[in-house]
Parts: structure tokens; C-alpha cells; sequence
């Protein structure tokens, strides 16, 4: 006769373990982060390039980037900012262990601001905390506005939305308020960017409300010091 | 397509647990996995018996309750299933809705042999 033993352990919790270690060791840095997720070309790396080429003036930044080829992380590095290639090997998402393995690979202490560009996937990255103060979702238009229906823990795993690719709306007949409806009852409240990396349109207010996301860590920061 | 990882993970947790309280053998583990959290209990089925050969857990059998995901109407209070399609009351048509289940993905308990030979550790 065997005995029940309870135990009601989250599967994820050797993940969420390390990424409260991430979090630790980016908040004694001073380092304000970031994760970007959204299905595979949905303007992962565009978003990034647009937004360290706006901000690099003004912080220290750092990219990380899963991927199997390092082509995106050349075009960054080409702005002569510090990168880093997780190769993931056709993995379907970063998880905490990846980026913990990585962080040496950056001089914590000469950054202010690290971005991590996970795989392009909807589902899986979802699931895999990584540690950092922010989870920007991006979906785009010609995606569908079906998208926060289909993918709900995505979505409703975002702190920041960014709907991309808004210029081509007017020619794919996209449903704003469906979409918008599905976010609503998802993530109540969540901070939502329509914009396009192609035309600028709309990157201001999402530039605006990161640098004072930043400001606000980076203040809170010395004055912990 | 990272149930061997989470496969892995599921081990690692039941095989602590049966550690701490002394047990010899795994005999079923009992998980809860919603309907959101997009796990294919198939896909760890299919692991299952690679990852657990050689350990306590070997020969175990794995036990899934599922939950639906589940929607609450604040207008009208009714509560229905998640569907993937619109977020609207059926009843009252309201939009106001939250979801209120279907996201779990836990291990709730493990069934366990302990030594007969040996007397019986007080559980923790």
C-alpha cells in the first residue's frame, strides 16, 4: 500500500529560483532589463535596433539575443554596443539557466539598460521567467488581431505591449478593437503601443515610457547606494 | 517542444520530496496542468520513461488532471469555458471578463513505498 505525499510544487520552480538570481545580480548592478517576445518576424530585432539607436546616447546598452544564427546581433553590434549570442541551438525559448550562463559574457557594471531578445515563438517563451523588469510583447498587423486569443498566456504575461507594423494596417483591414478587447481581459491595464519600426509612427510614446521606466530604476538605485 | 526539460523538472521535484521523507520507490506522480500553461501531457508521457529509468521514479506512472480554463462575466457573474475566439459573456454579452482558471501547472502530490523492513519516518 503506498502512501500520498503532497507536495504542490510549481513545475517551473527551478527556473524561477535562478531567475530571481538574475534579478538580483542585474538590480546590485544597476542594470535596468528587459525581454523581448513575439512570433518570428514579428520585429523583435527591428524594435531593438530602433530603440538602442533612440537611447544609446543616454544609457549604457547592452543586448542579449537567442538565436541560432548571430546575423541580428551583427547589426547591432555594428552600432558598437556590447552582445551577446545565446545560441540556442533551434531551442524554443530562453530560459533562466541560458541567460545565467551568459550574463558573464557582459560587463554588468559598464551597462544601463540590458535588452534580451528571446526566440520567436508565442508560446513557449511565455512560460520561462528570466529575471528581468520587463516582458515587452510585440505583435504586429499582419500577424491578425486573433493573435491575444489564440496565445493568451503571452499576452497576458506582458508588462508593455507594442503592437508593430501599424503603417500596413489600413491594407490589412486589422480589427484594432477585437485585438484591443482580447488584451483587456487578458492583462487588464497593460501599457499598449501601437507603432511601426519601419515609419517611426507611434515610437516616441513607447521611447518615452521605457527611458522613464529606466529613470525611475536608476534613481532608485543610488539612492539604495 | 520543451517537455524534456519540464520532463526533467517534474523528476527532479518528485525525487527531492521522496528523498526528504525516506521513501524507496515512486509509484504515481499527480499533476495539475491547465489549459493554459500549453503543455502536452502526451509529449511528457513520452519522456517520461527515459527520464525516470534508474531513479526512484522508475516504472511510475504519471497522473494528469487537467483544468479548463475558465472565464468570470463581472457583468452578470456567470462563469464559463475559456474558448479562443471572443471574450464575451454568452449570457449577458458583456466584455467584462477575467480569467479566473486554467493556468496551473503544478505537481500536487506523489504516491510512495517506503521500506517495510525499516520503520516508518514521520512525514513532514
Amino acid at each position: 500500500m503506498s502512501t500520498n505525499i503532497p507536495i504542490v510544487e510549481n513545475i517551473l520552480n527551478a527556473n524561477d529560483l535562478l531567475a530571481g538570481q538574475i534579478h538580483d545580480r542585474l538590480e546590485r548592478a544597476g542594470v535596468f532589463s528587459f525581454n523581448v517576445m513575439a512570433s518570428p518576424g514579428g520585429g523583435k530585432t527591428s524594435t531593438i535596433l530602433r530603440t538602442v539607436r533612440t537611447l544609446m546616447g543616454e544609457f549604457r546598452v547592452g543586448v542579449m539575443d537567442g538565436d541560432i544564427v548571430p546575423i541580428d546581433l551583427e547589426e547591432l553590434a555594428k552600432m558598437g554596443i556590447p552582445v551577446s549570442l545565446i545560441n540556442t541551438g533551434g531551442n524554443c525559448h530562453l530560459d533562466a539557466n541560458m541567460v545565467i550562463g551568459a550574463l558573464p559574457t557582459l560587463d554588468l557594471n559598464a551597462l544601463d539598460l540590458l535588452i534580451i531578445e528571446n526566440v520567436g515563438n508565442l508560446v513557449c517563451p511565455a512560460a520561462f521567467k528570466l529575471g528581468v523588469d520587463l516582458n515587452v510583447v510585440i505583435a504586429s498587423v499582419p500577424e491578425g488581431a486573433d493573435k491575444p486569443y489564440k496565445y493568451p498566456t503571452m499576452f497576458r504575461g506582458a508588462d508593455v505591449l507594442l503592437l508593430n507594423k501599424m503603417d500596413l494596417c489600413e491594407y490589412q483591414g486589422f480589427d484594432l478593437e477585437y485585438f484591443k478587447h482580447g488584451i483587456e481581459v487578458l492583462n487588464p491595464g497593460v501599457a499598449f503601443f501601437p507603432l511601426s519600426c519601419r515609419t517611426g509612427e507611434g515610437f516616441d510614446a513607447w521611447i518615452d515610457w521605457l527611458r522613464a521606466k529606466i529613470k525611475t530604476r536608476s534613481a532608485a538605485t543610488h539612492v539604495g547606494q | 517542444m520543451h517537455e524534456l526539460g519540464i520532463t526533467h523538472s517534474i523528476l527532479n521535484i518528485a525525487v527531492k520530496h521522496a528523498q526528504q521523507v525516506g521513501a524507496i520507490r515512486i509509484k504515481e506522480l499527480n499533476l495539475v496542468i491547465g489549459e493554459m500553461s500549453s503543455i502536452v501531457d502526451d509529449s511528457v508521457q513520452f519522456y517520461w520513461e527515459m527520464v525516470a529509468q534508474g531513479t526512484l521514479a522508475e516504472g511510475s506512472t504519471l497522473n494528469f488532471r487537467r483544468v479548463a480554463g475558465r472565464l468570470h462575466c463581472d457583468g452578470c457573474g456567470h462563469e464559463f469555458a475559456f474558448n479562443r475566439q471572443d471574450f464575451v459573456c454568452p449570457q449577458c454579452q458583456s466584455p467584462q471578463i477575467r480569467i479566473v482558471g486554467g493556468e496551473e501547472f503544478f505537481l500536487e502530490s506523489i504516491d510512495v513505498d517506503f521500506d517495510p523492513e525499516k520503520q516508518r519516518p514521520v512525514q513532514p
